[in-house]
């Protein structure tokens, strides 16, 4: 590693012109499913003006995939990009922990 | 679902999964219930993962039972190693798609907790898993680091809860293994869901020296053994030493066995020792105790019998080559295979563990005789009732197969508070040996002190070796004439040895 590096570490607040990959995890179409689902949209419009792709994944359709990405809770949405990695699990009713989870809010 | 054919359970009791672990479905009495989630509880380091990971091994091998791994401490490659070498090849079972590792990793650092959830993520990977190679058995190692994973205690117990009636309701034989906690059985009480089957492992370190101990704590609806069973890690993964204390219910026989010396079977009414009893030789240090065990092996091997040889102080080499001197060749009978050593350290491990190791050693060889020499090395890891109730169990075990045991231990025979007290009462012939200087000579002394249900000799004879081999010749030819007469001249004999060795000694 170079000294000074643009390397990313930790929590730090990601700089907001980010292309954002995410992928949620559901287990089939349940109430929570869709909140989750409906939570996260709402969260993408209002933060990530850079543009976003967000995959849903139905484990029950694809169970196979859980274990690609460590899935053990559900809904788990997984931050793909910008790395490093960030696992948010629950419904993404408080916005709040989401924004710090992605790294959009400074950790307190 | 396969769970169609599993559920239904006869009404006579519970259906058992064999787990192929030496001894342990013994005391289960045929296994683990099948269909059900047993808790396997114990300290860090005392055998847990290894039970479980046998369990399925054995179950993918042995019983045509595939089975899933689910890993939360270790992964796939880190399991697969350590069982390695105890000869389970995981990569080979995996390839054969007869068992499949999921290594379940849960970094709390990483999560962030924003609302309501569930492990469903959990149940699809598991139940995918089971479904994929039609598995029978499963095995979760361990939960518990889902509770240092997870935020959320609540979501987690309940989920816990819902887990096991899952797992029973697919219908697996299920394995979930949990850290030992302070005032429960486990840290985070997972005995709370598994009310089927609990095993508790134990591993003690007394006097430096580890033993390690397998009890079923709880077994629901079955018959099953309460006691401490001495386990065992070896090469070949977990033993269990089922038996504890046979009782006094072994066959009897009238059939006779050579003691190796012709003399020796004269003194014991002609014919040696009875098949499958029990023989103590005591004496002090180079008075021919080994001597007269090996002079048995011997005759044992030679007339077609398999001797097992259990060596506290010498190599095997060294008593092949000492037992050259005096014309006992036991170096052929090793290459026949007639003759087995095992020469051990006492020291190496707890009583307990010399006792499975025997056990497994007995049970693999089914030898028709065994000699333990000496058994009071075992002093260094134990006290004398300690060591009179592993031999206990070592002579019931071994007289319930008919095997005849030669015991040879250090001391004098009258000496009082020694091992020899405890335990003479555990065999059927006791032979003593001793030294005594007469004329500026040391001449060696024998006698039969015991020998139950047949008439024998109560001679003092003078015990010789040279190139060819034992004889046991009769010093005191004017003692012989009547019981009375030979009492006194023991006694007299007793009291001159008394002074003597005290003498030397200081």
């Amino acid at each position: 590693m170079t000294q000074g590096s643009s390397a990313r570490k930790g929590s730090k607040p990601v700089p907001a012109p980010e292309r954002w990959d995410l992928r949620l995890y559901i287990a089939g179409e349940s109430a929570r499913s869709r909140l989750a689902i409906a939570n996260l949209k709402k969260i993408c419009e209002t933060h990530m003006h850079a543009g976003y792709s967000i995959e849903v994944i139905d484990l029950v359709k694809n169970p196979a995939l859980a274990r690609g990405d460590q899935i053990v809770a559900v809904p788990t949405l997984v931050r793909k990009l910008p790395e490093p990695m960030r696992k948010i699990i629950g419904d993404l009713s408080n916005e709040d922990r989401v924004l710090v989870g992605l790294d959009l809010r400074p950790r307190k | 679902m396969k769970t169609k054919a599993r559920s239904h359970i006869p009404l006579h009791g519970i259906e058992k999964c064999p787990t192929g672990i030496r001894g342990l479905d013994e005391i289960t009495e045929g296994g683990l219930p099948r269909g059900r989630p047993t808790l396997v509880c114990g300290s860090a380091g005392s055998g847990k993962t290894l039970l479980a990971s046998e369990f399925l091994v054995r179950g993918a091998r042995e019983f045509k039972e595939p089975g899933v791994l689910m890993a939360f401490e270790e992964s796939e490659n880190e399991l697969a190693d350590n069982v390695a070498s105890l000869g389970f090849d995981m990569r080979a079972l995996e390839r054969e798609k007869k068992l499949i590792i999921d290594h379940v990793h849960v970094e709390r650092s990483e999560i962030e907790e924003t609302g309501e959830y569930d492990l469903e993520g959990l149940f699809v990977r598991l139940g995918s898993a089971i479904d994929e190679i039609g598995a029978k058995r499963v095995v979760l190692d361990s939960l518990e680091a889902l509770f240092s994973g997870l935020p959320n205690e609540g979501i987690l117990r309940a989920e816990l809860r819902r887990l096991f009636r899952w797992l029973k309701d697919k219908g697996v034989t299920a394995i979930i293994t949990g850290e030992q906690g302070e005032k429960q059985l486990t840290r985070h009480g997972l005995e709370e869901y598994v009310s089927d089957c609990v095993i508790f492992l134990d591993h003690r370190v007394t006097n430096q020296v580890a033993t390690r101990l397998l009890r079923i704590v709880k077994y629901r609806g079955a018959r099953h053994g309460t006691n401490e069973y001495p386990t065992l890690i070896d090469e070949t993964g977990l033993s269990v030493l089922p038996i504890s204390s046979a009782g006094l219910t072994y066959p009897v026989s009238t059939k006779r066995i050579s003691s190796g010396i012709p003399a020796l079977d004269e003194m014991l009414g002609g014919k040696g020792y009875f098949v499958g009893t029990s023989v103590l030789i005591s004496g002090p240090p180079g008075s021919g105790k080994t001597s007269l065990a090996a002079a048995f092996a011997d005759r044992v091997a030679r007339d077609g019998g398999r001797v097992l040889y259990w060596s506290s102080e010498e190599s095997s080499d060294q008593l092949m080559r000492n037992m050259r001197s005096i014309g006992i060749d036991l170096d052929r009978h090793r290459k026949s295979g007639a003759l087995v050593f095992h020469s051990v350290r006492p020291t190496l491990y707890g009583l307990e563990n010399h006792l499975v190791a025997l056990h497994k050693l007995v049970v693999d060889l089914k030898p028709t005789a065994l000699v333990m020499d000496p058994i009071t090395n075992l002093d260094a890891v134990g006290s004398s009732a300690q060591i009179k109730s592993m031999l206990t169990r070592v002579i019931d075990f071994t007289k319930n197969l008919k095997i005849t045991g030669v015991f040879t231990s250090l001391g004098a025979a009258e000496d009082e508070n020694r091992l020899e007290q405890g335990v003479s009462s555990l065999m059927d012939t006791w032979l003593g040996l001793r030294v005594i200087e007469a004329d500026g000579v040391r001449k060696r002394e024998f006698y039969v002190l015991k020998s139950r249900g047949m008439a024998h000799s109560n001679d003092l004879r003078e015990m010789t070796m040279g190139e060819h081999g034992i004889a046991l010749r009769s010093p005191y030819a004017g003692a012989r004439a009547t019981g009375e007469r030979l009492t006194r001249a023991a006694s007299t004999a007793r009291g001159r040895i008394t002074t003597n060795s005290r003498g030397s000694r200081s």
